[in-house]
């Protein structure tokens, strides 16, 4: 499969971490009274952040190496198996 | 209470969940592309996906549920029940079921065995799909509707608020056939890869932050009686445990025969494996499977344990809603006490006393501990559990009904195109047959329980037909065929026989008007209704092959453990040696095992 399943999973964390971190910076110290005055927002949102530039970053990495030196023998490949059936 | 932001995250999920099945859908051009996935998917999402698929809604919220009721016990489900088999079906069974190219597990039953044995497993198994994605539809929007978080957006639209219980079915199924409809199973096990990250991003804070109130695990210890916290207290009786079983009973109904049952011939787990890219990727699914399952303990269990410590809410509870007008029984830690949907008041069992509803463990816990904005992503969590349990049923539904009912018996000789299309149309009734199934959950329990059992007496002998059909040749058709039927009655039999303590005759067994049996626990009577079947289906299946006509050896090749060449693994890396890989697997668990023991 020519889509790489860490490109989406990438961009959905980087987008919900994103999301999460701004609402913790911008939102108000008195909303984390039951989360143990811990602004989880924030701080879970940067590590999702973070996972989601990973792997994304891993995904972009491969898929261009894959389009560099694969693409060819792929495509052969490919229309060797629906040759056959 | 909640707020934009946590429909924003919600939203964003949806988008990315259909933006993959749009994505997907061009790469579908052939049959195998969309029951298969094209054989092509890399070891690591295969095993991600696999155990995805079982994390469905039963699981998050039921194990929760049982680790409030049962405590740390409750990681047998996963140690014992879970992790030998996912190892033995990676070492020693999925040469037979990736290397004989069949398509789906009731195919591998025609290649070694015949029709019937084939058409006994198909018809139960899709049948089986149907129902279990329609009660985790159902258990979905029951949740919805008694969590209140989407009462907003009912109300605004002037709908009364019964609309919410449709409208967490209606949305659940379109979104789930959105995606498998265009793509596939790559859609799914993608879509099960994102859900199984949106699970760990959604509960491992919620475990921190319980964690972290209650003062770790040595905190967590001293609030709890020590068969809370300790696995394997007491299991010298069955009387002794929270559980009501003792260590035989739990080694060879649930470790033996129910998790061998479900991981090795399943074919909604073994499907993800079948769409690997290569034979040793396919081998090595269970096995990197195995790492994270055997930590989801921590992720699920211990929130039921954290709400069963904590201490005791007043009956402000947002779960019990409008009916925490009534004050008198109060529930434990934040356990609300279950409500009978008939009167309105507490539940009570036979001794008159009060039921508490541990299944709202979870979402109380997300509730406590979560401000609005991570408490969209608990929610997404949450959603991504039901949708990833559904999904995964009904791919192996219409690649069941394509492949093993309607090319099998229907429509033999139709175009690969044609097939393709009915597994699209088998997707669409697939999901409508589970929208009814939800229906008639919501109507009629009682239906629901006797399904459940019935499949329960069919499952129970399986796996001793795959192990002598797998592991000796002289097994035949006939045998196995006859195996499976005796393993199935003597379930049947079983259960009409025993009696939970506690319990009436009807739905709980003891319906034969003879009781001989009074088991301590419904978990112990389910696994010893495992035991007599199995034991009963390895018999018969002996007996019946060797008076009847031995299969010719020729034809067995691939398909039996004596007949096929082994797979060299000496030129893999050692990390991606399956032989190795499980030693390492099962060391781990050794070791946790000890350290919870």
């Amino acid at each position: 499969m020519r889509l790489d399943i860490r490109i989406p999973v990438g961009l959905l964390f980087v987008v919900v971490g994103a999301v999460l971190t701004a609402f913790g910076v911008t939102s108000d110290s008195a909303l984390y009274n039951r989360s143990l005055n811990i602004n989880v927002n924030l701080w879970w949102g940067v590590v999702l952040l973070v996972f989601g530039v990973v792997m994304f970053a891993l995904g972009h990495r491969s898929h261009r190496a894959a389009a560099d030196t694969g693409a060819s023998t792929s495509v052969a490949a490919r229309k060797g198996a629906s040759e056959q059936q | 209470m909640l707020t934009a932001i946590d429909w924003i995250i919600m939203l964003v999920y949806l988008g990315f969940v259909l933006g993959i099945g749009v994505t997907l859908k061009r790469y579908m051009r052939t049959s195998t592309d969309f029951f298969l996935a094209g054989r092509s998917i890399p070891a690591w999402v295969c095993g991600l996906a696999f155990i995805s698929a079982n994390l469905g809604a039963q699981e998050v919220i039921g194990m929760a549920a049982s680790g409030a009721k049962y405590g740390i016990a409750t990681s047998h489900f996963y140690w014992i029940g879970a992790i030998p088999a996912m190892v033995f079906v990676g070492v020693f069974m999925m040469p037979f079921y990736y290397g004989s190219r069949a398509r789906s597990v009731p195919e591998y039953l025609r290649l070694r065995f015949d029709e019937k044995t084939r058409a006994f497993n198909a018809i139960s198994f899709a049948t089986m799909t149907v129902f279990s994605s329609g009660i985790s539809m159902y258990a979905m929007a029951k949740l919805i509707q008694t969590l209140h978080v989407f009462d907003g957006p009912v109300q605004r639209m002037h709908l009364p608020l019964s609309w919410v219980f449709h409208a967490g079915i209606l949305v659940s199924a379109v979104v789930v056939l959105a995606y498998i409809f265009l793509g596939g199973l790559s859609s799914a096990i993608y879509n099960e890869v994102l859900q199984f990250f949106l699970i760990v991003a959604g509960f491992l804070p919620l475990v921190w932050l319980g964690l972290r109130n209650v003062g770790g695990w040595e905190g967590l210890k001293s609030k709890l009686s020590p068969d809370y916290t300790h696995a394997w207290l007491g299991m010298t009786n069955a009387h002794t445990t929270r559980m009501g079983v003792e260590w035989f009973g739990l080694a060879m109904g649930l470790g033996f025969v129910l998790s061998f049952g479900y991981w090795c011939t399943d074919f909604l787990v073994v499907q993800r494996a079948m769409a690997a890219d290569s034979m040793s990727a396919a081998r090595r699914t269970p096995l990197i499977a195995a790492f994270p399952k055997m930590l989801f303990p921590m992720l699920v269990i211990l929130p039921g344990l954290i709400a069963i410590a904590l201490p005791t809410q007043g009956v402000t509870s947002l779960a019990a809603g409008k009916g925490a007008a009534v004050v008198a029984p109060q529930g434990a830690g934040l356990i609300p006490v279950k409500l009978d949907p008939d009167t309105g008041g507490p539940a009570r069992d036979k001794q008159g006393n009060v039921q508490l509803d541990y299944d709202l463990a979870i979402p109380n816990m997300l509730l406590h501990y979560f401000p609005t904005g991570i408490l969209g992503l608990g929610l997404t969590a949450l959603l991504a559990s039901f949708m990833s349990g559904m999904a995964g049923n009904v791919t192996a539904f219409n690649t069941v009904w394509t492949y093993d009912i309607y090319q099998s018996y229907i429509n033999r000789k139709a175009t690969d195109q044609h097939y393709l299309w009915m597994g699209r149309m088998a997707t669409v009734f697939g999901i409508g047959l589970s929208i009814l199934a939800a229906y008639m959950a919501n109507r009629f329990n009682n239906i629901m329980d006797m399904l459940q059992l019935v499949f329960a007496f069919v499952n129970a002998p399986l796996f001793a037909t795959f192990l002598l059909g797998m592991f000796w040749k002289r097994t035949t058709g006939h045998g196995a065929f006859s195996g499976l039927l005796a393993g199935t009655l003597t379930a049947a039999l079983h259960h009409g026989l025993t009696l939970p303590v506690g319990a009436g005759a009807g739905v709980k067994g003891g319906w034969l008007n003879q009781v001989v049996h009074i088991y301590p626990s419904e978990m112990a009577q389910n696994f010893w209704t495992a035991i007599f079947a199995w034991t009963a289906c390895f018999l018969i299946t002996i007996l019946v092959s060797l008076m009847t006509r031995a299969p010719e050896p020729g034809k067995l090749k691939g398909l039996v453990y004596s007949l096929t060449e082994r797979q060299p693994t000496a030129e893999l890396p050692w990390y991606q040696r399956p032989g190795i890989l499980a030693l390492i697997v099962l060391g781990l668990v050794l070791l946790l095992n000890i350290i919870f023991m």
